[in-house]
């Protein structure tokens, strides 16, 4: 296979973690790495108590890159000090969310960035055993990992007395189980702990109190963790004057769909509008089309309309809050301001959609691929799910009913906020918002007034070989 | 009351708002369990008091309300004093959380009344409809749940998803993967009670199938409790299903006499058919549970066999009065010490208690009851399969190691010591006599259900009833007094054995017992038995009694 072009970052990316990404002559040997500073961040950090490591990331206000954005300080803070039991540290490199695509490129190129991040963490946590959980599709990624890990215990970073400093740490990669849910934080518990991925309930299966072997546990993305190794360079008060209050540091937005140069790019947190980043960085959509739609953070973020306006919150001149109205391409790539504006940052996977798609097709394609996802654990999700998407196939076959449209808003209402995980906003959130937002294209599809005829395998010729 | 009585822990209670109004419930009590005291039932599929909450069903969904807090962390307080609540916005499952101080519940606000209807319809659109032949029609939680928050339209424009149906998963069960709900009960029960973890969940989404391990069967000895668990027709009994329909069963209360466990029993019977029998809850005895051997025991009532007429002498003698007249007469023309009793483990203590008295009438010393002993299990099935052991020592009928009296009585009868045996719901052959020393009797009284080796010897056939055919009670291995409860009445003439036995007695006697009802016999042997002093089938009451400690087994 040929190796991937290198691409070249943007003048206006500020790289951190993907510093090494697309790097001239980088290789992802742990040589390659100490050639660049590698391992200096956790030599510092041994030096430090873990509590303050654990002080520098709240100061940092990091927010998790998985797709939440929960405060990553606040998560930790979650493991009382002194805690008896075992406590786990893993690594969620099960990066599946559609439209998303950052974590395999550490992984593939700077794997030693992680596993110090993971390294670094877990003397913050006093944490022993970590596992790094990669998807089940990331075959050469877990390999390269595995390379990795075994290189950084030849070098002792990792394994028995780490550093001379007497902490003892081992870390295991774990291949995925090849489905979607395995990303949700307990689901990957019990998949870890060698069961069906199905998410637990929370309360009370907080991973923070009862995680892997009912331990208290840290589930931490890909990018969360590397950013950790950052923050103990530079201090958490530093990392925090990148990007903006509560919307610190960088992150990397994956860009994919009708643009002209998709592709990944580290950005500072709030430098830019969305406007930006596809016109700018990408280049715009495609000559002679026009933008249609943006999902912002992933599959499972709500979609945005070209022509929405929205009005938010700013601070004027004098430092109150003054109300401003905005376009979609105004949004500034922040966690607060796009969920403000009513859809989420997510996991950074930004996907563009010009006039040339069909609005129906594409949300058909999204529900294709939840309904295939859905782990049916619980009813709401199970069912509604297949629901859904065997509407959209209807209407995109020709089928669909009057009452289609709202069947499908009244279907993911149902589920939303009614499931034991994140899975059933996931899923239903496209739909309520390509359904809001694009009735017209819906109405157009569902013009039929009356039930679809009998497919014809259920008619009663075929049940009774023909008639009598 | 036993003198190391000590007083009882202190139990906590949290004040908690359901709907409403206030009521206190003791730490660590099921916001779904406390609904329930409080009179608003919750909507359930998946939560099963004796099993883990996986919360995957999302019917039980209630409003919660946190109590809401003053900036100095104290709860605030409304015009009542009672505290305030911050709603939750979004519904919350009530099966998978303890009340705690300050709780507000609502369960049947509009939010919960609309993510039920939701919860409901998802449940049925890929659901057969089939009630008209689902075995669970009747007893079944869709259809109940449908009363409530079902919809006379379906949506549903869709084909359904197809699944496996007739599943053989186990001897004894039969699958619908079709109507199956995915709650998963009877995979927790499989692993959490019957320690066997041989079902689970194959394929993903809608298209889960609750399936076996492809190298077993569903055959555990405690299979059929997950048909009882399944809240649909999904698991159905091979034994049970398009038998009857539940709604004609007329449900008995009893115990299963399979063994000395007494799992407490619903017995359900139809125009004297019993077609099933069900465990009934009883956390002092079986939880709610039973084992499918006990469970499927009752087919014997039903057997072509069974005898159904007094026979003496070879010949049929459907005159009770004569048959027994015969029996007294033929037994008195022995000497005490040539007749011998057996007596089962499996009678009543009401027949037992007159077994002792036909023995005393007689004169007879020897006797006891035959042991039946078999591989038990940790979980209900005991070892001693009479379940009445503990009754036989307690009335004297069985020495204190049971059956050790028994060797004796065969040597007896072997060297002609003994003429004449009473067998009474045993065969005699199982107490180690052969056939052939049997025939070397002049006089044998048996009663019994179905022909065997003693009846086939027996020159007084007395035949009797089965245990859904009496009234009565038992002991358990652990010492508590339960009882039997009729649910069909004996097939042909064959008598109540307690019946049988005082018109013995008072054909040897010639005398009237004057007990004209089970009550009766009930009433005399706990004035002649301290343990039972006092007590009648009444004050046992559905989930009986513990009796003051004795050396059961």
């Amino acid at each position: 296979m040929p190796a991937p072009a290198r691409r070249i970052p943007h003048p206006r990316e500020k790289r951190v973690v993907f510093a090494n990404v697309d790097r001239e002559g980088y290789t992802p040997d742990i040589a390659c790495y100490l050639r660049h500073g590698g391992y200096e961040d956790l030599k510092k950090a041994v030096t430090m108590a873990p509590a303050d490591i654990v002080n520098e990331v709240k100061a940092s206000a990091l927010r998790g890159r998985g797709g939440a954005g929960f405060p990553c300080g606040v998560k930790w803070g979650f493991i009382r000090p002194g805690e008896t039991k075992p406590v786990y540290l893993i690594c969620n490199a099960d990066e599946s969310e559609p439209g998303t695509f950052k974590d395999r490129y550490i992984i593939h190129q700077d794997p030693h960035q992680l596993i110090e991040g993971m390294i670094i963490s877990a003397f913050a946590l006093n944490v022993h055993l970590a596992y790094l959980y990669i998807r089940g599709e990331f075959p050469l990624g877990a390999k390269i990992l595995e390379k990795a890990i075994a290189e950084a215990k030849a070098n002792g970073f990792l394994g028995k007395n780490i550093l001379g400093t007497g902490f003892d740490l081992e870390i295991y990669v774990h291949r995925g189980a090849g489905a979607y849910i395995c990303g949700e934080e307990t689901g990957l518990i019990e998949s870890l702990e060698g069961k069906r991925a199905y998410p637990r309930i929370k309360p009370p299966y907080f991973p923070a109190v009862l995680g892997l072997y009912q331990c208290p546990t840290i589930v931490n993305n890909v990018e969360t963790l590397c950013h950790v190794k950052h923050i103990v360079r530079m201090g958490g008060a530093e990392f925090a004057k990148i990007g903006t209050p509560n919307n610190t540091g960088t992150r990397i937005v994956g860009v994919s769909g009708d643009v002209v140069r998709p592709g990944y790019f580290e950005i500072e947190v709030g430098s830019m509008t969305l406007g930006e980043l596809i016109n700018d960085l990408c280049g715009g959509v495609k000559p002679g089309r026009k933008l249609k739609a943006i999902i912002p953070g992933g599959s499972s973020a709500k979609v945005f309309r070209a022509d929405e306006r929205f009005t938010i919150k700013v601070k004027g001149a004098d430092g109150a809050l003054v109300e401003k109205e905005i376009g979609v391409l105004d949004i500034p790539m922040d966690f607060d301001t796009m969920a403000a504006c009513g859809s989420m940052a997510g996991s950074g996977g930004v996907i563009v959609m010009d006039d040339s798609r069909d609005m129906v097709e594409c949300l058909n394609n999204l529900n294709h691929f939840y309904a295939h996802e859905s782990c049916g654990q619980c009813t709401p999700c199970r069912e509604g799910s297949l629901w859904m998407k065997k509407i959209t196939d209807r209407m995109l076959a020709g089928g669909g009913v009057e009452s289609d449209p709202a069947t499908l808003a009244s279907v993911s209402n149902n589920i939303a906020g009614k499931t034991i995980c994140a899975f059933g906003e996931a899923c239903s959130w496209p739909v309520m918002s390509f359904v809001a937002k694009f009735p017209e294209e819906f109405a157009a599809r569902a013009k039929k007034q009356v039930p679809p005829p009998t497919p014809p395998e259920f008619l009663s010729e075929a049940l009774t070989g023909g008639g009598h | 009351m036993s003198n190391e009585a000590t007083t009882p822990k202190p139990v906590e209670l949290v004040n908690v708002q359901i709907d409403g109004v206030w009521h206190q419930f003791p730490k660590g009590t099921r916001i779904i369990e406390a609904c329930s005291q409080a009179g608003k039932f919750i909507p359930r599929y998946c939560y099963h008091p004796k099993l883990s909450s996986p919360g995957n069903c999302r019917m039980c969904m209630v409003e919660l309300g946190m109590p809401k807090m003053t900036p100095d962390r104290k709860p605030e307080l409304g015009p009542d004093g009672k505290p305030l609540h911050n709603w939750i916005p979004r519904p919350q499952i009530s099966c998978a959380q303890d009340v705690s101080e300050g709780l507000g519940v609502r369960t049947a606000s509009p939010m919960v009344e609309e993510a039920r209807k939701g919860v409901l319809e998802f449940l049925l659109i890929n659901h057969p409809l089939d009630c008209p032949i689902c075995d669970q029609a009747g007893e079944c939680r869709l259809q109940e749940f449908s009363y409530d928050y079902g919809q006379a339209k379906t949506r549903f424009l869709e084909e359904k998803v197809k699944k496996p149906k007739r599943v053989e998963i186990g001897p004894r069960i039969t699958l619908d993967d079709e109507r199956c709900i995915l709650c998963t009960r009877c995979i927790r029960f499989m692993r959490e009670v019957a320690k066997d973890d041989v079902i689970g969940i194959v394929e993903r989404g809608s298209y889960n199938s609750i399936a076996c391990h492809p190298d077993r069967k569903l055959d555990s000895n405690y299979s059929l409790n997950t048909v009882d668990l399944c809240p649909v027709g999904a698991l159905t009994s091979t034994d049970f299903r398009f038998k009857m329909r539940v709604w004609f069963l007329k449900e008995t209360k009893s115990i299963c006499t399979s063994c000395a466990t007494g799992c407490n029993t619903v017995i359900g019977a139809r125009e004297n058919i019993v077609y099933r029998q069900t465990p009934r809850e009883n956390n002092d005895v079986n939880q709610a549970w039973m084992c499918d051997y006990g469970r499927l025991n009752f087919h014997a009532l039903h057997s072509p066999e069974r005898l159904l007429s007094p026979v003496v002498n070879g010949k049929e003698q459907p005159d009770w009065k004569a048959a027994l007249a015969s029996a007294a007469a033929a037994l008195k023309a022995f000497a005490p010490e040539q007749i011998a009793v057996i007596t089962s483990g499996k009678m009543t203590n009401e027949e037992l208690f007159l077994a002792a008295q036909l023995a005393k009438t007689l004169g007879v010393s020897k006797h006891d009851i035959v042991p039946h002993a078999d591989a038990g299990d940790d979980i209900l099935l005991s070892t001693d399969r009479n379940p009445n052991t503990a009754g036989a020592k307690l009335l004297g009928l069985s020495a204190s190691t049971p059956g050790a009296n028994l060797p004796a009585i065969a040597e007896g009868v072997r060297n002609g010591a003994i003429k004449a045996l009473v067998v009474l719901g045993e065969d005699a052959t199982e107490a180690g006599l052969t056939a052939a020393d049997l025939a070397k009797l002049t006089v044998l009284v048996t009663t019994a259900i179905l022909p065997n080796a003693t009846t086939a010897a027996a020159s007084h056939l007395l035949p009797s009833a089965g245990f859904a055919e009496k009234r009565g009670s038992m002991i358990n291995k652990n010492g508590r007094l339960q009882r039997l409860n009729r649910a069909i009445q004996s097939p042909g003439l064959a008598r109540d054995d307690w019946e049988i036995l005082v018109g013995l007695i008072e054909a040897v006697t010639d005398s009237s017992l004057g007990f004209a009802a089970i009550e009766d016999v009930v009433k005399a042997m706990t004035a002649a038995t301290p343990a039972l002093a006092g007590l009648s089938l009444s004050k046992i009451g559905d989930l009986g009694v513990q009796l003051e400690p004795i050396s059961a087994r």
